[in-house]
């Protein structure tokens, strides 16, 4: 049913046109003159009170030019005809609140980025001007004054993961003064660093220069520290997030334990460690990962415990001499108020074992880098010596092989960044603590950064010799002499030519870095999103690394993408610099650009419910109609488009404007003869 | 419109963070296109409501160009998949009213692929060039002319319709 | 009726079924109040009267037109023109009216292919294949049919249009509500509606009238009502039955969902809608669930004529009001 008939309403605003030469830049291609002139004339019934051109409309004379339009001739909407409105759209809309008018009434159409520059036929591209100028006239008269909608900023911040990432972020604002909850899901924080022997290139020992960090982490005044916890629920927006957290069941009062480990001593019951030792050795059924853990509590492994699958036992309790041990533990679930969340979620190993040809799992001294990490470490189950899988003999010849599972268009495109330097780091130690002959198959070196190259340079002099060609298969099954009980390397040497077998006793898969398994779900949960395999998307590649689409949420180390240690502490600290920004601001202005439901049209039909990634659409059961959150909005749009009954209003881009700017951009057709002015 | 070649209007909407860009970045890489293309911009495709779509080709465009951000690449997270699909039931809809749906095109633009933007719409603008104009909006308020003389119904017309017809 | 002293009042049908006179019928007693407080002065469906005294009239003499069906012919037009002339009130009654309805569907074929169709199909005896002629001669003189438009209009894009009272037909119950408003403004105890306003009718979808329990949705496949077995208690469009529900103004008391039915759209878009087909193109498209163009394409076979799914009632009213085929040949 069309509700007006005939003409359309008397324009009741007087609108200010100005079109801008931007030097040659626009006046080059498009008659500035001649379009100024038409919209004054033509426009005239539109409300079009005036229309000017002028060389700079963004130069500070041009600004005024408008100011004093707006002072002088009562202009209540202006349309700059320019450039692209995210170069100058702010300018404008500046110069408008410096004259009185609400920003958000004017418009600017752009006929540079999408005329001059793209058009070469003069006369056309005056005419797509004067249509562009004709459509910003038409949707300005639809604008509405809008301000900004400002919420407070609770001081406090959540940091998830507990990694060097999240650690150095959670240092960083605890030692500004203000609160950090840190939430791990492992019974300790360090993540992956903690498992680390060297780091590349320097050398230094992973546990000395990680340890301090964490012991600062766990004793710090303003950091409340939640291991064997996970984030279930994120409500709320930035400043005001309410956090549901489950704090898993230790089994092991927390006030009372002192960390002395006889409970670990005294259980009877062997697990092979999957996640800390890589496999590679054991720990108890109540267990802390590693010495040095931060917190010192154990945790109690119900699924391996002897008492919770028999019934007896108890050790542990016998033993305790503070009484710490309570096997009827539950989970807690708390609630945590904080105004910013950094997600530092870290990244899983590559399973090796998908690269079936390279035989790991199949071939008893096939390791990964993980593996070896273990292994050279001197807390590591074979104390720093570099053994075979027996436990016992030196490998006196190593394949370390690059690139598996990365840059591979079977398993993942990327480049994990950093395998390179860490098989530089295990030719060196291997070479260094048993002498063996090491290869390196590589596909391409990588070793940008400081003093990443002189390592390669130091591991080249040292011997280590370097095959260039992508390792086609590790097998057993020998074919020359020389080649019965060992580990045969098949690569083509692509810089000599030729196939080569190589026999090794020991080969190293240095596997790639992959997302989180549940990073979508994570990303999901908190209202950010992931790329198709799984990386955090920042809010820009390379102007705003650390943040997201989200307002309030950031992301810092490799949950972000593939990254070494000190771009995950950069990450970590950058991440924290933004949050400390957003507290010492004390409040934050969201943009106007909003949905909202009017009420009285929702019928409740709920198609809007779950258009929404950022959970800002909520229902109302008592009163059966749709909310949308004002600060949780981001303003797309989508639930506005897809509401049937037309109940849900879209600031700034509402239907009045886009269909009025429709017809105005259609008044005119090219070839069509432009109304002299 | 002159008579003897064919201009195309077309409605093109952009996303504020991707399609726009690039609309911007063919401008700023000085890469050249035809003048046919009129554009708006949202904030999203997925504030692309198909009354836009219908809008546009009943106000006297020919063709209309709905873009965003590639699929995975939303700037909000995945709103442009309600544009994928509103934009597959927006043609399988022209089809009923019996026009081509070839004149509703979807162009996925990263903020990065001027020269596709600017491809894109080169090749729109001739695939609409060669559908013909569609002359919606131009026969007054959706009351259409008659020309023909010589079908069954012909005799059933009014002489002439000359009357003032408020849109 | 010789009481000049009641207030005019008239109903008219053009291209309709004849549905809303009968509804106006099933108010029951409620139209002796008409009587009472109306002279009824053109109703051709229940009185004889000739267009020549309504052209005698004095303009806007009649308080009250009730006026159904679209504009398809001059002579609907010719009618619309004189009553909008002699009436204070011109009300575009029923759906017809509105927004072109099932008449309106028409508009997707060419008027001559609708004649072609009445007359020369194999399902018509016709054997001498007679088509009707605009005039002819006959000895008293030319004798003359109404011609038809090349599309239906609705009767606010032929003439000003007051107010709008949506529906296929206009539920009893409101038009009995309307019928006591105006008596009720005719005794100065209530005001009329702004013009242009939607009488007789809700102000939100039928979704709001509708008792079904509702959930947030996702839809994996379209179906017909009677492919599946109906969950009596869920939401239509959640069991994938295409229900215009939530695009459809309320005001009928959910009354096909409740029958079990799914809702068609007879009472049009809801308040400042612009097109009704959109509005449900949008919200369908938009729970579909799937990213993937095919499997898009497979769950949207599952509404064959999308054209006569979104536009049954509002074709003429749309905004492109017509197929192409229907104003390219007229």
């Amino acid at each position: 049913m069309t509700k007006h008939n005939g003409s359309k309403p008397e324009v009741q605003e007087r609108i200010g046109v100005y079109v801008c030469h931007c030097g040659t830049n626009i006046a080059g291609t498009v008659d500035v003159a001649q379009v100024a002139q038409w919209a004054a004339s033509r426009l005239k019934e539109r409300g079009v009170v005036i229309a000017r051109d002028y060389k700079f409309m963004c130069s500070s004379l041009g600004q005024e030019l408008i100011e004093k339009d707006i002072k002088e001739q009562k202009l209540t909407r202006v349309v700059v005809a320019a450039c692209s409105p995210h170069l100058h759209e702010r300018t404008f809309r500046t110069a408008c609140a410096r004259a009185g008018l609400n920003p958000f009434l004017c418009e600017m159409v752009s006929i540079r980025e999408q005329v001059s520059w793209v058009h070469t036929n003069k006369e056309a591209a005056t005419i797509k001007a004067q249509a562009a100028v004709s459509g910003g006239v038409e949707r300005v008269i639809h604008h509405e004054p809008l301000e900004p909608m400002t919420v407070p900023i609770n001081p406090a911040t959540l940091v998830v993961g507990g990694g060097i990432a999240g650690i150095q972020a959670a240092l960083e604002i605890a030692d500004a003064g203000y609160h950090v909850y840190m939430v791990e899901r492992e019974p300790s924080i360090g993540g992956h660093m903690a498992q680390f022997d060297k780091t590349f290139p320097t050398l230094d020992c992973a546990a000395c220069i990680l340890t301090p960090k964490m012991v600062d982490v766990g004793g710090h005044p303003n950091v409340t520290l939640l291991t064997w916890s996970e984030v279930e629920k994120v409500e709320g927006y930035v400043g005001s997030f309410n956090v549901t957290i489950r704090n898993k069941a230790r089994h092991v009062k927390t006030d009372l334990c002192t960390g002395c480990g006889i409970c670990q001593e005294k259980c009877p019951k062997k697990v092979v460690d999957e996640v800390y030792e890589a496999g590679l050795g054991y720990r108890k059924a109540i267990y802390t990962p590693f010495p040095q853990a931060v917190p010192k509590f154990p945790v109690m492994d119900v699924d391996n415990c002897i008492y919770f699958e028999k019934g007896t036992c108890k050790a542990c309790e016998k033993f305790c001499p503070t009484n710490a041990i309570d096997f009827t533990q539950q989970d807690e679930v708390i609630n945590i108020e904080v105004g910013n969340i950094i997600l530092a979620t870290g990244y899983d190993i590559f399973d090796a074992r998908r690269v079936s040809h390279y035989g790991y799992g199949r071939l008893a001294n096939v390791f990964t880098s993980l593996e070896m990490e273990r292994l050279t470490n001197a807390a590591g189950p074979t104390n720093g010596q570099i053994v075979l899988r027996d436990g016992k003999t030196t490998p006196k010849a190593v394949g370390i092989i690059h690139c598996v599972g990365s840059r591979d268009r079977n398993f993942n495109n990327h480049c994990s960044v950093i395998c390179c330097m860490q098989s530089l780091k295990f030719a060196h130690m291997v070479h260094e603590r048993t002498g063996a002959i090491v290869y390196n198959f590589y596909i391409d070196m990588r070793t940008p950064f400081k003093d990443y190259d002189e390592f390669y340079q130091r591991v080249l002099e040292e011997g280590t010799l370097f095959v260039r060609g992508k390792v086609a298969e590790v097998t057993d099954a020998a074919r020359l002499p020389g080649e019965e009980g060992k580990l045969i390397v098949q690569v083509e040497d692509t810089l000599a030519g030729k196939q080569r077998r190589i026999p090794v006793d020991m080969v190293i898969l240095s596997v790639g870095l992959e997302p989180r398994k549940d990073s979508s779900e994570t990303a999901k949960l908190f209202g950010i999103s992931c790329s198709a395999n799984g990386w955090f998307i920042e809010k820009h590649p390379k102007l705003d690394p650390v943040a997201t689409m989200t307002e309030g949420i950031y992301i810092a180390g490799c949950a972000q993408g593939p990254k070494d240690i000190p771009a995950s502490v950069s990450q970590g600290a950058a991440a924290a610099a933004r949050v400390l920004g957003k507290i010492q601001q004390k409040e934050m202005a969201l943009e106007p650009i909003r949905a909202s439901v009017i009420e009285e049209k929702c019928s409740g039909c709920r198609i809007c419910n779950d258009l929404c990634p950022f959970n800002a659409i909520s229902f109302h059961e008592d009163t059966m109609v749709s909310e949308v959150n004002a600060a949780l909005c981001q303003g797309c749009g989508t639930c506005v488009a897809a509401c049937p009954a037309g109940a849900i209003y879209g600031t700034g881009f509402n239907n009045e404007q886009v269909l009025a700017q429709i017809e105005g951009l259609l008044l005119l057709n090219i070839g069509e003869e432009a109304v002299p002015a | 419109m002159t008579t003897d070649t064919f201009e195309p209007t077309i409605i093109g909407f952009t996303c504020n963070w991707c399609s726009y860009r690039a609309a911007d970045l063919a401008g700023t890489a000085r890469l050249k296109y035809p003048p046919n293309i009129r554009l708006i911009r949202l904030m999203c495709s997925g504030r692309l409501d198909p009354t836009f779509v219908f809008k546009a080709l009943s106000s006297g465009a020919d063709g209309v160009m709905i873009t965003g951000c590639h699929p995975g690449e939303c700037h909000y997270l995945e709103q442009n998949y309600k544009a994928l699909r509103r934009f597959h039931l927006i043609r399988r809809t022209l089809k009923g009213f019996g026009v081509e749906p070839e004149r509703v095109k979807l162009v996925w633009a990263s903020a990065a692929e001027g020269a596709k933007f600017a491809s894109e719409t080169a090749s729109f603008i001739e695939e609409i060039r060669s559908l013909g104009p569609l002359n919606w909006g131009k026969s007054g308020g959706g009351r259409p002319t008659t020309e023909d003389g010589d079908s069954p119904s012909s005799v059933l017309r009014p002489q002439s319709e000359t009357e003032e017809v408020p849109a | 009726m010789t009481d000049n002293a009641k207030p005019k009042f008239a109903m008219y049908w053009a291209a309709s079924c004849g549905g809303c006179e009968i509804a106006v019928l099933n108010i029951h007693e409620k139209i002796l109040d008409v009587d009472a407080n109306f002279e009824v002065v053109f109703w051709p469906v229940a009185m004889d009267a000739k267009y020549k005294d309504v052209e005698a009239m004095e303009d806007g003499s009649i308080l009250l037109t009730l006026f159904n069906g679209g504009i398809r012919n001059d002579e609907n037009e010719h009618i619309a023109r004189l009553l909008r002339r002699k009436s204070q009130l011109l009300v575009a009654f029923g759906s017809c009216a509105c927004e072109g309805c099932i008449p309106g569907l028409a508009n997707l074929s060419p008027a001559g292919e609708i004649v072609h169709t009445a007359f020369n199909t194999v399902s018509t005896d016709n054997p001498h294949g007679i088509y009707p002629r605009a005039s002819f001669d006959v000895p008293e003189g030319e004798i003359t049919i109404p011609k038809i438009f090349p599309t239906l209009r609705t009767l606010d894009q032929v003439v000003d249009v007051d107010y709008y009272m949506p529906g296929c037909p206009p539920e009893s119950h409101q038009i009995g509500a309307v019928i006591d408003l105006v008596v009720k403004v005719l005794h100065g105890e209530a005001q009329l509606p702004p013009k242009g306003s939607v009488i007789g009718a809700g102000n939100s979808t039928v979704c709001d009238e509708c008792t079904r329990k509702r959930n947030v949705k996702s839809i994996t496949s379209f179906k017909r009502i009677y492919d599946v077995e109906i969950d009596p208690e869920l939401c239509l469009l959640e069991q994938g039955i295409p229900c215009n529900g939530p695009a459809t103004r309320s005001g009928c008391n959910a009354r096909c969902v409740s029958a079990g039915a799914q809702c068609i759209g007879c009472y049009g878009p809801a308040e400042g809608v612009v097109d009704y087909g959109a509005r449900l193109i949008a919200a369908f498209a938009s729970v579909i669930d799937s990213t993937d163009p095919e499997e898009i394409e497979a769950i949207l076979d599952g509404i064959p004529d999308p054209a006569g799914q979104f536009y049954r009632f509002n074709l003429a009213g749309s905004l492109l009001k017509a197929g192409k085929p229907a104003w390219e040949k007229g």
